[in-house]
């Protein structure tokens, strides 16, 4: 699909991307504790004794993140493993208290699945389909704090052992714009799903960038891996900076070691980590605390009929049965969020219309993503923080649709919206803004405008039509902006037959 | 009595050596235990004579069977998602998991500069 | 007025509720019995006399108050250094963990005081539960009370155990609890003549027991008789939510359903276990517990364990990798000891820790652990073993269709003397031979005491029961038991 090639003195090259993503599971409470999994606390007190390691403490998975896997899992349509079980992965550092991490690897709770990313917005041709090869659940560890102390570090076990899944792709990306699209899509997805917030400033999803390149039809080369890379943006400089650096190695007689490496957003260029590299004998072995994790069907189908309409349904029908644009299909389902602002912006359209959500769908899309996009683009807020409710632009939308006011005047009345947060209707009567539909009145005043305007009645007869408008402007005129524009022009038409 | 054989003509130690002082040593720093090089010169016949011993479990026809995963059936619990549902599990016992840090400051377990 | 201290579980608390001496007055007889012995015998790691003077009166009181007494009314018993105990040190016989005093106490612990037991005591043990003579732990051997005729050399009370058999044989604890991970109850209760019981895998929670292999641990008691295991054993089991591998089953009554009458039952009678150059004395008492049954009017059975022999080095494998896994977190850090040397990094602060804390056994194991863990040898040893333990506990299965329980010897031998055995690792672990095979299988297994040796030290019998069903352990345990009439006790020489 993508041509995305570097040029190097030898040739062109090609790159081959894959991402491990780390992703916080949304629960109350850790994947084997009871201790909390908030943000922000204070250091160590969202630490129970069993995440501290202390002798004789025993595991116990929490359903939720399990349900939240599987949930995970049957919104990329992966196949669910009715039998997983977790597994030890043993090294020794500082923030990880027992000296493994409890994760799946012989058994995961997620096999094969799959995603589908649109490389191009404005292009639906443009699709890709990025294999996922299993969601695993683990442990996440804790935090080393180097710069509190000048001869020690500080240890805050508060993230030990809340719960992760590790959502790990196919080597199936090829640029730096796929491998982003990919990231986006599936942290769209998962807020969907609701199995993890996507705050990745909060590091509660973070991705493992696996990089090769090769000649164009030849086989993988050696893969690094750069860590815990936490956006979209530095994902795609990370595969970036990294195949342009292979290439420079290999091209140079070099060759590239697999290796662990981290992204240094300031200088924009990867490193090796070698403080990790002796590490690499995890020794895994299924964890003798805990049992196999078996799920029924029951349990499965509870899962399946709790998942909300995903991103890409849902894009499907607000084309198809709503008859939106591709682009506006795709804006306003990019973000969990503003689908639901839109969807309940619409039901209040609709219902204060009287008319079905079909019906009124192009006119309440246009208006949020140009209209309302606009405007708290200019205030720089996001559609969270809107002064606007649904509801509120629901009331705007039908005072347009009813003919009570025109297009126009609701520019006006959204910009005092936003200004007073009062709602339009107060607006439109304070600021006089109800238009005529009164056809006396707009009969009397195209009368008035034709009558002073004789000759161009003539010139318009005698077939310059362009004029039109200007009988159209001078009536709005005279009504002081309030004439009905339908019914003035259809007036207009009329007389001047 | 000391030293004998309950077992049998089965359980004769093989002289087969399967580790070498440096794989010895490999295995030290892989579980994190300073070891000399007496230490692991003792060991290496230690670790041979138990490692053979054990390697009779290659005589077993293990075809078609699974490793054991619980040695009595049982299936795994799974918990409500409950913050301090349990105080014995849950948190906010910041001093009781601090108690015995051998170096335990300002809310921290303190260990010696890790640099990354 | 009795001895106190010659009472065993079901004596004292029948004693104390029926008025007949208080629950202080018992816990202050073993409180001086134990301060007593304890520089001969070494038996404890910490003394706790306040805290068994302080339950006991709280069950003086409740009796006084008219409130129910539990199952354990004022019966004051060692605790293994394994149990973690909120405010007493609690360090698995390790300098790793010899300054750690939990903030928490464990589920089995809980259960002893919350049936109205104190606690004499924190009993040593092989450090980490890893030995089978009480010759690993960083403070000091236990020596058994036991001697061998006309000789005073100091012997084994086994292991990992083996301050618990050897407070219990010696008379300063009525009972005490253990841990069985490869014969740890049953080994050292054979060598001191007191009875003890390893339940199903899953019937004791795990939950606050310092770990040692996490697939094999169990906590159980042991006690003068069968009667006082099936008492103690009712009051330390039941489901804990804690501990995932916690049996979801309601405890028995196995006190209450008690019965040495085994017509109708068969006792199944491993081949392979008669190995040859068996010690004759071993033989000869096997023998009689045979007799023994069938007189209780049981059926006796041949049957087939075909895979005996590869329990031991199956056990060497798993023990020790999931040791090797779960002795991971002492790395001095949150707890414990900490070395660190001028100017260590964290990964040497580790390794300094780690060597300075662990002895030589556990050292020995966690390699072992990490090596067959290791790259490579994932498959060929631990994968392997784990098959084969499917083997051996398929072959119980397959018995059990047939029997209802199994008699087999305890240990090889009789109790060795210490040091003997210290100088070659391999044939010390080949003590539990008779006792890995039903930790692999998870089964419910006792020690009785069933007789003496050409040397005039005790022999015990074991009885592997069908998951569950230790009841129809203990019944079988009484059988042999009322009828072995095993009253020797080692002479008082401390
Ligand atoms: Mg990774
Ligand atoms: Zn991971």
């Amino acid at each position: 699909m993508s041509d995305y090639r570097i040029q190097g003195a030898t040739g062109e090259w090609e790159v081959v991307i894959g991402l491990e993503v780390h992703a916080q599971i949304s629960t109350q409470a850790k994947l084997f504790s009871g201790a909390a999994t908030a943000f922000g606390a204070e250091p160590n007190t969202q630490v129970s004794l069993v995440d501290a390691a202390m002798p004789g403490m025993l595991p116990v998975p929490n359903m939720e993140c399990i349900r939240q896997a599987v949930r995970t899992g049957l919104a990329i349509n992966a196949q669910i493993n009715k039998w997983s079980r977790f597994d030890r992965k043993n090294y020794f550092y500082a923030d990880l208290p027992q000296g493994y991490q409890i994760s799946q690897l012989y058994h995961p709770i997620v096999g094969e699945g799959a995603i589908e990313v649109q490389l191009d917005d404005k292009n639906p041709e443009s699709t890709k389909t990025i294999g996922i090869e299993r969601i695993h659940v683990e442990q996440d560890a804790g935090k080393l704090m180097h710069d509190q102390h000048p001869t020690m570090s500080y240890v805050d076990l508060n993230r030990s052992g809340v719960a992760l899944m590790e959502i790990v792709s196919r080597p199936d990306m090829r640029s730096p714009a796929e491998a982003g699209a990919y990231l986006s899509k599936l942290r769209t997805i998962l807020r969907y799903v609701g199995s993890c917030d996507g705050n990745m400033d909060q590091g509660s999803m973070r991705a493992d960038v696996n990089v090769s390149v090769r000649k164009p039809g030849e086989p993988f080369g050696t893969r690094t891996e750069t860590k815990n890379v936490n956006s979209v943006r530095f994902v795609m400089a990370v595969v970036e900076q990294e195949a342009k650096r292979q290439v420079a190695v290999l091209e140079d007689g070099g060759k590239i070691v697999q290796e662990t490496r981290l992204y240094d957003p300031d200088r924009n260029e990867t490193r090796s980590m070698r403080s990790k590299e002796d590490a690499h004998d995890y020794r895994y072995f299924p964890d003798p605390d805990l049992l196999p994790v078996e799920l029924d069907d029951a349990f499965l189908e509870e899962c399946r009929a709790s998942l909300p309409e995903l991103p890409d349904a849902k894009r499907h029908r607000y084309e198809s049965v709503l008859g939106l644009s591709a682009y506006n299909a795709g804006v306003l389902t990019a973000e969990v969020e503003t689908s639901r602002w839109f969807e309940a912006l619409l039901a209040e359209s609709a219902a204060k219309q009287g008319k079905p959500e079909s019906e009124v769908a192009k006119q309440a899309a246009n208006w949020l993503t140009s209209e309302l996009f606009g405007a708290l683009n200019k205030l720089g807020k996001g559609l969270a923080e809107s002064p606007v409710s649904p509801e509120a632009g629901g009331e705007l939308l039908a005072l347009v649709g009813k003919g009570t006011i025109s297009g126009s005047a609701a520019k006006q009345v959204l910009e005092k919206m936003l200004e007073t947060g009062d709602a339009p209707g107060v607006i439109v009567e304070r600021e006089g803004l109800t238009q005529t539909s009164d056809t006396g009145a707009i009969e009397a005043a195209v009368d008035a405008v034709l009558a002073a305007n004789a000759d161009k009645v003539e010139q318009y007869k005698g077939g310059k039509e362009a004029l039109f408008g200007f009988f159209v402007g001078q009536t709005m005129k005279a009504m002081q902006g309030k004439g009905n524009p339908g019914l003035v022009n259809e007036v207009l038409k009329a007389k001047l037959g | 009595m000391a030293g004998g054989n309950p077992a049998g003509p089965s359980f004769k130690r093989k002289n087969a050596m399967s580790v070498d002082t440096a794989t010895v040593a490999r295995i030290a720093s892989l579980a994190r235990i300073k070891v000399t090089e007496e230490e692991i010169a003792a060991m290496v016949p230690e670790l041979n004579g138990i490692l053979a011993w054990v390697e009779q479990l290659g005589e077993v026809n293990v075809e078609g069977i699974a490793p054991m995963t619980a040695v009595i059936p049982n299936k795994q619990r799974l918990r409500e998602d409950i913050v301090n549902a349990d105080p014995l599990t849950g948190g906010d016992v910041q001093d009781k998991v601090l108690s015995n840090a051998p170096a335990g400051e300002h809310g921290f377990f303190g260990v010696p500069k890790v640099i990354e | 007025m009795t001895d106190l201290t010659d009472l065993g579980v079901a004596a004292i608390r029948e004693g104390v509720a029926k008025g007949e001496f208080t629950a202080v007055e018992v816990a202050g007889a073993f409180n001086a019995a134990v301060a007593a012995a304890q520089p001969a015998l070494n038996a404890f790691i910490t003394l706790t006399p306040e805290k068994a003077l302080e339950a006991a009166a709280a069950v003086d009181a409740d009796r006084a108050g008219g409130k129910a007494l539990g199952k354990m009314a004022g019966v004051p018993i060692g605790m293994k250094d394994l149990f973690a105990t909120t405010g007493t040190t609690t360090t698995a016989a390790s300098n790793i963990l010899g300054n750690f005093v939990p903030p928490y106490e464990s589920t089995v612990s809980q259960k002893l005081w919350d049936a109205g037991a104190g606690m004499l005591g924190k009993l040593n043990l092989d450090q980490f539960a890893m030995g089978s003579s009480n010759e690993t732990s960083a403070f000091g051997n236990v020596i058994s009370p036991w001697r061998r005729e006309g000789s005073d050399a100091q012997l084994a009370p086994g292991g990992s155990s083996g301050g618990s058999s050897a407070a219990v044989s010696a008379r300063i604890a009525p009972a005490a609890t253990g841990t069985d991970t490869g014969g740890s109850i049953r080994q050292p209760a054979a060598f001191t003549g007191i009875s003890g019981i390893k339940p199903t895998y899953g019937r004791c929670s795990r939950w606050g027991i310092v770990a040692f292999a996490s697939s094999l641990d169990q906590a159980g008691p042991m006690a003068r008789d069968v009667r006082d295991c099936a008492i103690m054993l009712e009051a330390m089991a039941g489901f804990d939510p804690k501990d995932s591998t916690s049996l979801d089953m309601p405890v028995p009554e196995w006190e209450a359903n008690l019965n040495a009458d085994l017509r109708g039952k068969k006792v199944g009678i491993p081949r392979e276990y008669r190995m040859d150059g068996m010690d004759a004395d071993v033989a000869r008492v096997w023998d009689e517990g045979i007799a023994w049954l069938k007189d209780a009017g049981a059926e006796i059975v041949d049957i087939n364990l075909a895979h005996t022999k590869y329990a031991l080095p199956a056990y060497y494998i798993i023990a020790p990798a999931e040791a090797s896994s779960n002795l991971a977190r002492y790395d001095g850090v949150r707890y414990g000891l900490r070395d660190l040397p001028q100017g260590a990094g964290l990964q040497d602060m580790y390794a300094a820790t780690r060597a300075a804390g662990f002895g030589a056994e556990v050292k020995r194991r966690i390699m072992i652990g990490t090596y067959v863990l290791s790259a490579g040898f994932y498959d060929a040893y631990y994968t392997q073993a784990q098959k084969v333990r499917t083997l051996i506990s398929r072959d119980f299965m397959d018995a059990f269709q047939t029997v209802d329980v199994i008699l087999a010897p305890t240990a090889p031998t009789a109790a060795f003397g210490l040091g003997e055995m210290v100088s070659d690792p391999l044939a010390m672990y080949l003590n539990d031979v008779f006792a890995v095979p039903a930790s692999l299988a998870g089964l419910p297994a006792m020690s009785v005491p069933a007789g003496l040796d050409r040397q005039g030290l005790p022999l015990g019998l074991q009885l592997i029961g069908r998951p569950f069903d230790e009841q129809g352990v203990l019944d079988a345990g009484l059988a042999i038991e009322s009828r072995a009439g095993f009253t020797a006790r080692p002479a008082k020489w401390w």
